[in-house]
C-alpha cells in the first residue's frame, strides 16, 4: 500500500504541517494531493461513511431510481417493489459500463446496453443473453451463476426523508452514525414531509474539502458576504453559536435575534436599514418570511459528515449535496423543498428567498468564489499550512459565532478515517 | 403598429437588452420591464419537471433594482465580462396588448481576474421566454423567463443573464 505509507509518512507527521495533537493547522497539500484524492476515495467514501444521495420524496414509489455518486463512484438508489430502498454501484458486472443512464426514473429493471445484461432494483442479475451460447455453442460454462454476478449493492437506509448509502459494513446503523445532535436538528427541519421545489447546481474550481469547511466556518458569515450588512440584515445582536457531535464531523452552525419578539418575523421587522450608509431593499418582500413551526433559528447549517448540507436560511429550506470531481473540483447540488401541507404564499415566500441561496444566492455566492481563491493560492504552496485556531484549539461545541470550532471537528472525524488503514 | 412594426420593436427591444448587460450598464437594466415584472432565472431541469424553483427570481422591477444594488454594493465576484449571441426572435403568440416571444441565447463570460485573465467560456446557453408590453409608447417586458439548459453553474452567476 504505497499510498498508504505516503499519507502516514507524510501527512501524519508534523513536519508536513499537521499538529501532532489537534487540529489547529491544515497543511494545504491535503487540497491539492492526486494520492489524497485517492486515498480518500477509500478512507472517506467506501469508509465506513454514510453518504446523502436523495431524499425520499425523489423516490417515493416503487421502481423509482436516481443515479447519483459517491465520491467518484457512480452509484444508483431506488425503491424497490417492496418499498424498501436499495443502492448498488453503476457499474455492470460484466465489463463495467454504467448500467443506469438516466438522472432519474422509473424501471423495474436496469439493463446494461453494452450487452444487455439486466438487473433488478436491487441490483441483482435476472438476465444473460446468449448465457447457454447458441446451438450449444459457446456461452457461459455451467458453473456460472447469476447470484454471482450481481451489482455491488450498498446498504442503503432514510433518516427523516433523507436517503444515504454506504459501502461499508463497518458503519453503524444510519441513526447511530448520524447521532443525537444531528438527529435533532434534523428531526427539527425534516420532522415533516416535504415536497420539493427544484434544483440548483454549481461546479467550483475548488476541493470539496474547503467548501466542507466553509459551511462550517461560521467566521466569515458577516465578512465575506456584504449583503447581510450592506442592507442591515444581520445585526451585532444576532446571537448563535456552533453544536456538533462528539465525533466532530457533523455540525451546526446556528443564528437567532435576541429578542425573542423578533424571531417570529425575523428579518421583516428589520426594514432592513443599513447601519452604514442607509441603504434598503427596494423590495422588502425579499425578507418578509412567516415563521416555520418549530424553527426558532433565523439561520440554520447543518453539515453531516462527510458531503450533505442542510440549510435553512429563513424560510430558505434546500439539501446541498458535495461532489467531489478529482481533487480540485467539487459539484454543489442543492435541493430546494417546502413542507407537502405549506400553502400557495408559504411555497412564494419560499422560492422568494431562494434568492439568498444557491448559486445567485445574495448571502452564498462569495463561498465558490472565496474557496476558487484558496485554491488558486495553494496549487504551488503544497508546504504551506491554513492556520484554525480562531476561538482556541478545542473541538466542542461553542455559545458563539467567532470560532472555527467546527472546521476543527470537520478535520477530526476526517483524520481519524484517513488514519484508521485499509 | 402593424405585424413588421411589432416584430421590429421586440426585435430592438431584446438586442438593447443583451446590449446594455454586455456593456455593463446594469443600472439600465431594470428600466426594461414593467413596475409589476417578472423576471427569473430558471434551470430548464427545473422547468422540465414542472418545478417552480428558479435561481433568480425578481418579482417586482424593485427587486431587479435590488440585484443590482447588491451587484455594485455588497456581492463579491471574479470579475468578468459578459457577451450574449442571440438567435432569431420568434413571436409565438400576440393579442391583448402583449406579445409573447422566444429566443435562444448563449451567454459567453471572459475571465478578467488575474489567474484566468482574458479567457472566455460558454456560461450559460438557453433560451429567452418573453411577454412583452407597450408602455407609454415604449416597449418593455412584463415577464422574462430564462430558461437555462446550463443548469450546472461555472462558479456563481452574479450577473443577470
Amino acid at each position: 500500500m504505497t499510498i498508504n505509507r505516503a499519507f502516514e509518512a507524510g501527512l501524519s507527521a508534523p513536519a508536513s504541517g499537521w499538529p501532532a495533537d489537534g487540529e489547529s493547522a491544515v497543511p494545504y497539500r491535503v487540497f491539492v494531493d492526486p494520492a489524497i484524492h485517492q486515498l480518500e476515495q477509500e478512507r472517506v467514501f467506501r469508509g465506513p461513511t454514510w453518504n446523502y444521495v436523495a431524499m425520499e420524496a425523489e423516490v417515493p414509489g416503487p421502481g423509482d431510481f436516481k443515479a447519483n455518486f459517491v465520491g467518484d463512484t457512480p452509484v444508483v438508489v431506488t425503491r424497490g417493489r417492496d418499498g424498501r430502498l436499495h443502492g448498488f454501484v453503476n457499474r455492470c458486472a460484466h465489463r463495467g459500463a454504467l448500467v443506469c443512464r438516466e438522472l432519474r426514473g422509473n424501471s423495474s429493471t436496469h439493463v446494461c446496453i453494452y450487452h444487455q445484461w439486466s438487473y433488478d432494483c436491487e441490483g441483482n442479475l435476472i438476465g444473460v443473453p446468449f448465457r447457454h451460447g447458441i446451438e450449444g455453442r459457446g456461452g457461459y460454462e455451467e458453473g456460472f451463476r447469476t447470484a454471482e454476478h450481481g451489482l455491488r449493492k450498498l446498504r442503503a437506509a432514510a433518516y427523516r426523508g433523507l436517503v444515504f448509502v454506504s459501502f461499508s459494513d463497518d458503519a453503524p446503523e444510519l441513526e447511530e452514525y448520524l447521532g443525537v445532535v444531528a438527529r435533532q436538528w434534523i428531526d427539527r427541519t425534516l420532522g415533516r414531509p416535504v415536497r420539493i421545489l427544484g434544483y440548483s447546481r454549481q461546479v467550483i474550481d475548488a476541493n470539496w474539502k474547503l467548501y466542507a469547511e466553509n459551511v462550517r466556518d461560521p467566521y466569515h458569515g458577516s465578512l465575506l458576504h456584504l449583503f447581510n450588512a450592506t442592507f442591515g440584515i444581520a445585526r451585532s445582536s444576532q446571537q448563535g453559536g456552533v453544536s456538533m457531535d462528539p465525533g466532530g464531523g457533523h455540525n451546526v452552525i446556528h443564528a437567532r435575534r435576541r429578542d425573542a419578539r423578533d424571531e417570529t418575523l425575523a428579518y421583516a421587522r428589520e426594514k432592513v436599514r443599513s447601519y452604514q450608509k442607509g441603504f434598503s431593499l427596494a423590495d422588502p418582500s425579499l425578507l418578509r418570511g412567516r415563521p416555520d413551526p418549530g424553527i426558532e433559528t433565523s439561520t440554520s447549517i447543518q453539515s453531516v459528515f462527510p458531503t450533505l448540507v442542510i440549510q435553512q436560511i429563513a424560510n430558505s429550506l434546500a439539501t446541498r449535496q458535495i461532489l467531489p470531481r478529482g481533487p480540485r473540483r467539487l459539484e454543489l447540488i442543492s435541493t430546494f423543498f417546502a413542507y407537502a401541507d405549506d400553502d400557495p404564499e408559504m411555497i412564494a415566500i419560499r422560492l422568494r428567498q431562494a434568492n439568498l441561496a444557491g448559486p445567485a444566492g445574495y448571502i452564498s455566492m462569495e463561498d465558490g468564489y472565496a474557496i476558487e481563491l484558496v485554491q488558486q493560492a495553494i496549487e504551488s504552496g503544497q508546504d504551506g499550512s491554513s492556520f484554525v485556531e480562531l476561538g482556541g484549539c478545542e473541538v466542542e461545541s461553542q455559545d458563539n459565532l467567532v470560532t472555527e470550532a467546527s472546521i476543527r471537528g470537520f478535520w477530526h472525524c476526517y483524520r481519524g478515517l484517513m488514519a484508521r488503514g485499509a | 403598429m402593424n405585424g413588421a412594426e411589432i416584430r421590429s420593436a421586440v426585435e430592438e427591444l431584446i438586442a438593447a437588452y443583451v446590449t446594455a448587460i454586455d456593456d455593463g450598464r446594469l443600472e439600465e437594466w431594470p428600466e426594461f420591464f414593467t413596475d409589476d415584472c417578472v423576471y427569473r432565472i430558471v434551470p430548464r431541469e427545473n422547468d422540465a419537471q414542472g418545478l417552480p424553483l428558479a435561481i433568480m427570481n425578481c418579482e417586482s422591477r424593485a427587486a431587479l433594482c435590488d440585484r443590482i444594488s447588491a451587484y455594485r454594493k455588497a456581492n463579491l465576484f471574479a470579475p468578468n465580462a459578459y457577451r450574449h449571441m442571440l438567435g432569431p426572435v420568434r413571436i409565438t403568440d400576440e393579442g391583448g396588448g402583449e406579445v409573447r416571444a422566444r429566443t435562444n441565447y448563449a451567454l459567453f463570460r471572459t475571465a478578467l481576474d488575474p489567474v484566468g485573465y482574458g479567457a472566455s467560456e460558454l456560461f450559460s446557453v438557453g433560451e429567452y421566454r418573453d411577454r412583452i408590453v407597450m408602455v407609454g409608447g415604449a416597449t418593455r417586458f412584463r415577464e422574462k423567463l430564462v430558461i437555462a439548459d446550463t443548469c450546472r453553474i461555472q462558479t456563481l452567476l452574479a450577473t443577470p443573464i
